[in-house]
């Protein structure tokens, strides 16, 4: 490490392409992206001058916003539910199971096929005619199929609680294998029943893991475009639908790019939260 | 007790995952082009419609070459910018790193947008060069993860004592660095690969006429008839796929094997 003040420019020739990979792919798109936000659209094009219209239609017109808040609440859920139902199963694989390595493969399998599919999947599971309707069917457990399974937000967060999955059971598995056996044992000990030593003990050392998790799915899954597209139904559609129907249908460019815009301040104050709440986390448990 | 009903909700937990992924190979099989139970019969037709798919073929083709492109690129760069970030102190470090993970954090339909302004302003022509340098965007924050994760990984007084040994930097960087990197270095491949070739978005809008495999199943989708032959692709990307990852990690526990210190 001593020579490192020497060979400086070696380091930061090593780091270069990736920031110009980053600057050309990423920080040009985004600084011609908040210009277009700023144009209006006039036919195929653009009208002169620049204006704040966009902005104020985004943040002014009420079927925006509650589309906006919609993708919010959707994505929540969608976390919520995803890590819920993943910690007992990392729990399990962490405390549980002498084959850990078995049953991590098992887990991220289903996640090896395409994305599409996956969600398409839960199309035909939950269809009108679907793999549940037909099997309810056939048990004689109801005599109509159910339409209430696809098409709505329930059938998104099913389907996005599925495909995230993965993202929510190896952070949490992570952080729960991290954990010193010693704590588990003094907290016993010390006289701590089960319940009151995960609460106390394992819960809160485990913090990170699930606050990491919930990034990792909150993030992608409020710019989610296949699954609302695809089981959403109306009711089900989300910001990222109403973004490509500017950019591919209707085709008002900087609307769609003030919506893109907004919607990525948005995921990144609420992203910034978690990440505030992670440290916070790790403070606490230290 | 309590362990009990833990595992028998592992069972469950297992079920819910597996359910959607074995409805492919099940109506891949199924005679008839109506998905839905009861099944009709064992057939394999929709296979051999596959193999007669020359647009799914082609599709495939495409994604095969944009997924290793972005594999071997991302992995350079991010191996590149790995080493700057842990084994030289510079100035701006964690700000350039920042930089390199913002895709993370920025829902794909944007970018994919923000990458659409720019190949329209600049007159780029939308194709798999345009698919490959989406790919790039979302690979490299990937790559680099796992390779920083890798270099702190490993002693770096052994790459001190092969150049006190008398090897020069080339001979230290392929004897020493690269074989104690390969399994971060595998894992990078097969995680930007598969990232690249099950992308959808960024494809969608970038590839203009030359669709990739997964904008090429978006298209067959509305076609009903058309589905249970997607529902066999998908039975073998899985089995593909699997296969691919038991792979890597029998390679990986060979590497494993050889006495090596610090790895």
């Amino acid at each position: 490490m001593a020579d490192s003040g020497r060979n400086a420019g070696e380091g930061y020739a090593l780091i270069a392409p990736a920031l110009v990979v980053m600057g050309l792919a990423l920080a040009a798109p985004l600084l011609l992206m908040t210009l277009t936000s700023l144009k209006s659209q006039q036919g195929l094009g653009f009208a002169h001058g620049w204006t704040l219209a966009q902005y104020g239609a985004v943040l002014g017109e009420a079927s925006y916003r509650a589309l906006f808040i919609r993708s919010v609440v959707i994505s929540g859920l969608v976390t919520v539910v995803t890590v819920c139902l993943a910690y007992p199963m990392a729990y399990f694989v962490a405390f549980h199971t002498k084959r850990k390595f078995l049953w991590l493969l098992a887990l991220t399998i289903p996640f090896w096929t395409s994305y599409l599919l996956r969600v398409f999947a839960w199309k035909i599971i939950l269809g009108f005619d679907g793999v549940i309707n037909s099997g309810l069917m056939r048990l004689h457990l109801i005599s109509q199929p159910l339409g209430l399974l696809l098409y709505n937000p329930f059938a998104v967060v099913v389907t996005l609680a599925h495909a995230w999955a993965a993202f929510a059971i190896l952070p949490i598995y992570v952080s729960l294998e991290k954990i010193d056996p010693a704590l588990l044992e003094a907290a016993s000990d010390l006289g701590d029943g089960a319940v009151r030593r995960f609460l106390r003990i394992t819960l809160p050392l485990s913090l990170p893991g699930v606050i990491g998790a919930a990034v990792l799915i909150f993030v992608p899954t409020t710019g989610d475009y296949v699954t609302p597209a695809l089981v959403g139904g109306t009711q089900g559609t989300m910001i990222a639908n109403l973004i490509e129907v500017q950019f591919n249908g209707v085709g008002n460019w900087p609307l769609g790019a003030a919506l893109s815009l907004v919607s990525m301040a948005m995921v990144a104050v609420i992203a910034g939260l978690f990440v505030t709440a992670a440290r916070a986390a790790r403070q606490a448990a230290r | 007790m309590k362990s009990r009903g833990l595992l028998l909700y592992a069972f469950a937990y297992l079920a819910f995952l597996y359910l959607p992924v074995l409805v492919l190979p099940i109506f891949s099989f199924n005679n008839s082009q109506f998905i839905a139970f009861p099944l009709s019969g064992f057939t394999t037709r929709w296979y051999a419609a596959l193999a007669s798919d020359t647009a799914m073929q082609h599709a495939l083709g495409n994604s095969l070459r944009v997924a290793i492109v972005t594999a071997l690129f991302s992995t350079i760069v991010g191996l590149t910018a790995a080493r700057a970030i842990t084994r030289y102190r510079l100035r701006g470090t964690k700000l350039a790193l920042g930089f390199i993970s913002l895709p993370l954090f920025i829902p794909d339909i944007v970018l994919a947008l923000s990458l659409l302004l720019l190949m329209e302003a600049t007159s780029f022509p939308l194709s798999l060069v345009a698919v490959a340098i989406g790919h790039l965007l979302i690979c490299v924050p990937f790559a680099l993860t796992v390779l920083i994760a890798r270099f702190e990984g490993f002693d770096r007084n052994l790459e001190e004592a092969s150049a006190d040994l008398g090897e020069g930097e080339w001979m230290t960087f392929w004897r020493v660095t690269v074989p104690l990197m390969l399994p971060g270095i595998v894992a990078s491949l097969l995680l930007t690969f598969i990232t690249s070739f099950d992308e959808f978005l960024l494809a969608y809008f970038l590839s203009g006429t030359q669709a990739t495999l997964p904008v090429y199943i978006w298209g067959q989708l509305r076609f009903p008839e058309r589905l249970p032959m997607v529902l066999a692709l998908g039975a073998i990307i899985l089995t593909a796929s699997v296969g691919l990852v038991i792979l890597a990690e029998y390679v990986r526990n060979l590497g494993a094997r050889k006495p090596m210190v610090g790895a």
